[in-house]
């Protein structure tokens, strides 16, 4: 007895409607109009692609986006298993947890203020109001321009938000896998004479390869479309220029629809393996049902 | 080094671990010096890191309420010379940056976008995820998958053919416009989220409930959404979250000078216009963030649920 197949059409029919308004049909669109000028009115083929990949901002932004996959992706993801790990040990777990895991309940334009007041400049003999530099002035050293200061220090600066926001996500899935593993492997390691490195090392750390793989490719997907932070606290000066926030501007300040379109494109090629791995892994998990 | 930290090595409870309060602390017998060593060291990595997330965020709640001279001139961390001393804060920013700097009117407006555009993409992602769970259609699997896929389409991707429409029907800087934007980006995840929870409901309930002659409206009203109370809390706080802090949508379809400007975009642009006033900008931040940090601290359980279910299934 199963209802007939014009329910489905009533249950999902309004949901694919507007996934195909807001998502489908204008993704397309853009493609189509990455071809063509900056007015949407004359084909031009590939020249946006190659006016970006010429321009010094765009690599710039590339190489930033770069930096950010890396040094983001590599600091939250091994963060966030160090916390899951050392707090499963201690009794004030669920504290500890919640401090780290509160930047997530806070928007990237808070988090922005926030560490644009820590990290605050005052030149050399005044008072700094910024911790860091107030940190920096306390061991006999100069107060640096966190913001400014190309090409590193800016970035990592940057990144270091991103981080401070996203850790508690990675410790929070983390945790919860590394819980899932069964207590008795991990005595029996021990029992057998491993140190708690090697415990680590070599019953806990394989038992959360899967976990780690999902957590990393989700902060890829999240920081390869990394553009708050970047806004609020740069906008892009000093050599922290971002893909995301480069599309707002060329869309916004110079109309240009034709580049901001093919700014889009591009991160959505660098998207699209990240994202198939997903849909693959979500096919594997299904067939296990 | 055996080191068991217990007499008792067994563990109990199968394969589940036991409570917390039972479990003892494993690194390190207790009782030799390495283990008393790297039990400090256990502590204090995990304080100093606590320290150094918690710092941020006290040193913006301590300066909001400090007399914009003093947050001029002197740290946040001098009050710690005498916490107690009340006189030395002041609600002044606050009364700033509600009247004169419109944060109590974009509050309103992030409260107005915010409750139906969480509340949308509930209903219809709650109805295509019933669908997608218990009702058989032509290309049911294949759109699922879609939908996966849709969920890390980058939203850069719709801007510019979504607000050409909108400036076309007049949608663009409507509070329509924004509610409808807000749930075709949430619609993938929720679908998502919920389709897997329903997919957990046993489907004998169901048919036995069209056995007796109802309808799949009355299976999934009377049946589906009364036992999916956690799944949908969970979808809902984080839907709200995730609209409460947007900046980037509500700054496309709404533009920068809005007066629908929710939280985000007012904040954002008192960065550009307050640069280097701390005392206005960090309590203009707290405003921003008091729903959020209240929400986390009530729902903070429904939230990681979320974030599970998202995720990796459980």
């Amino acid at each position: 007895m199963r209802p007939r197949a014009s329910w489905a059409a009533l249950f999902v029919g309004p949901a694919l409607l507007l996934l195909g308004f807001y998502l489908v049909y204008p993704a397309i669109n853009t493609i189509w109009l990455s071809f063509f000028d900056a007015s949407s009115q004359h084909f031009v083929g590939l020249a946006n692609f190659r006016e970006l990949f010429h321009s010094p901002t765009m690599l710039v932004a590339f190489r930033n986006n770069l930096i950010w996959l890396i040094v983001f992706t590599t600091a939250t993801v091994s963060l966030g298993l160090a916390l899951a790990v050392l707090t499963d040990r201690v009794r004030y777990e669920s504290l500890a947890k919640a401090v780290i895991f509160l930047p997530m309940a806070i928007s990237f334009t808070g988090a922005g203020v926030i560490w644009k007041f820590m990290y605050a400049y005052v030149p050399p003999g005044g008072q700094q109001v910024g911790l860091l530099n107030q940190i920096m002035v306390s061991l006999g050293l100069q107060p640096v321009g966190w913001l400014i200061t190309q090409p590193w220090v800016d970035n990592l600066a940057l990144i270091a938000v991103g981080v401070w926001i996203w850790t508690g996500f990675s410790m929070v899935i983390l945790s919860a896998a590394y819980k899932g593993i069964p207590r008795e492997l991990l005595e029996a390691a021990r029992v057998d004479g491993a140190s708690e490195w090697q415990v680590f090392r070599f019953v806990s750390l394989p038992a959360l390869q899967t976990t780690l793989a999902v957590v990393a490719t989700t902060m890829i997907i999240n920081v390869l479309k990394i553009f708050d932070i970047v806004y609020v606290m740069t906008n892009g000066n000093f050599g922290t220029e971002v893909l995301a926030n480069r599309m707002y501007t060329v869309m916004f300040q110079f109309q240009d629809f034709g580049q901001a379109s093919a700014i889009a494109v591009i991160l959505l090629i660098i998207v699209l393996p990240f994202m198939l791995v997903s849909v693959r892994r979500f096919r594997a998990e299904e067939g296990q049902r | 080094m055996i080191s068991t930290g217990s007499p008792n090595p067994a563990v109990p409870g199968g394969k589940h671990r036991p409570a917390p309060a039972f479990r003892l602390a494993v690194p390190g017998a207790a009782g030799t010096v390495g283990g008393v060593a790297s039990q400090a060291f256990l502590h204090l990595v995990i304080a100093l890191m606590c320290l150094a997330w918690i710092l941020p965020t006290l040193g913006v709640l301590v300066s909001s309420f400090r007399p914009a001279s003093a947050v001029a001139n002197s740290g946040w961390w001098t009050i710690f010379a005498n916490p107690f001393d009340l006189t030395q804060y002041t609600l002044a920013n606050y009364q700033q940056v509600l009247e004169q700097n419109g944060m109590a009117q974009a509050f309103w407006s992030s409260l107005l976008i915010t409750v139906p555009a969480t509340l949308l993409p509930m209903l219809l992602g709650g109805f295509a995820a019933f669908g997608f769970a218990w009702l058989r259609f032509p290309g049911r699997d294949a759109l699922f998958l879609l939908m996966v896929g849709l969920m890390v389409v980058p939203l850069q991707m719709t801007f510019i053919p979504i607000l050409r429409i909108y400036s076309r029907t007049g949608l663009a800087g409507t509070l329509v416009g924004i509610w409808l934007a807000h749930t075709g980006y949430g619609l993938p995840f929720a679908i998502y989220l919920l389709r897997n929870f329903f997919g957990t409901l046993p489907g004998e309930l169901f048919e036995s409930a069209y056995i007796d002659g109802a309808s799949p409206l009355t299976a999934f009203l009377r049946l589906a959404l009364p036992m999916s109370v956690p799944a949908l809390a969970s979808l809902g706080i984080f839907q709200f979250l995730w609209v409460w802090n947007d900046l980037l949508v509500a700054l496309i379809y709404l533009g920068g000078t809005s007066s629908l400007a929710p939280l985000t975009l007012k904040l954002s642009s008192l960065v550009g216009s307050y640069g280097q006033e701390w005392h206005v900008l960090t309590a203009a931040a707290f405003v921003a963030m008091v729903v959020p940090l209240i929400l986390f601290f009530s729902l903070q359980r429904y939230f990681v649920r979320g974030i599970l279910a998202g995720a990796v299934k459980g």
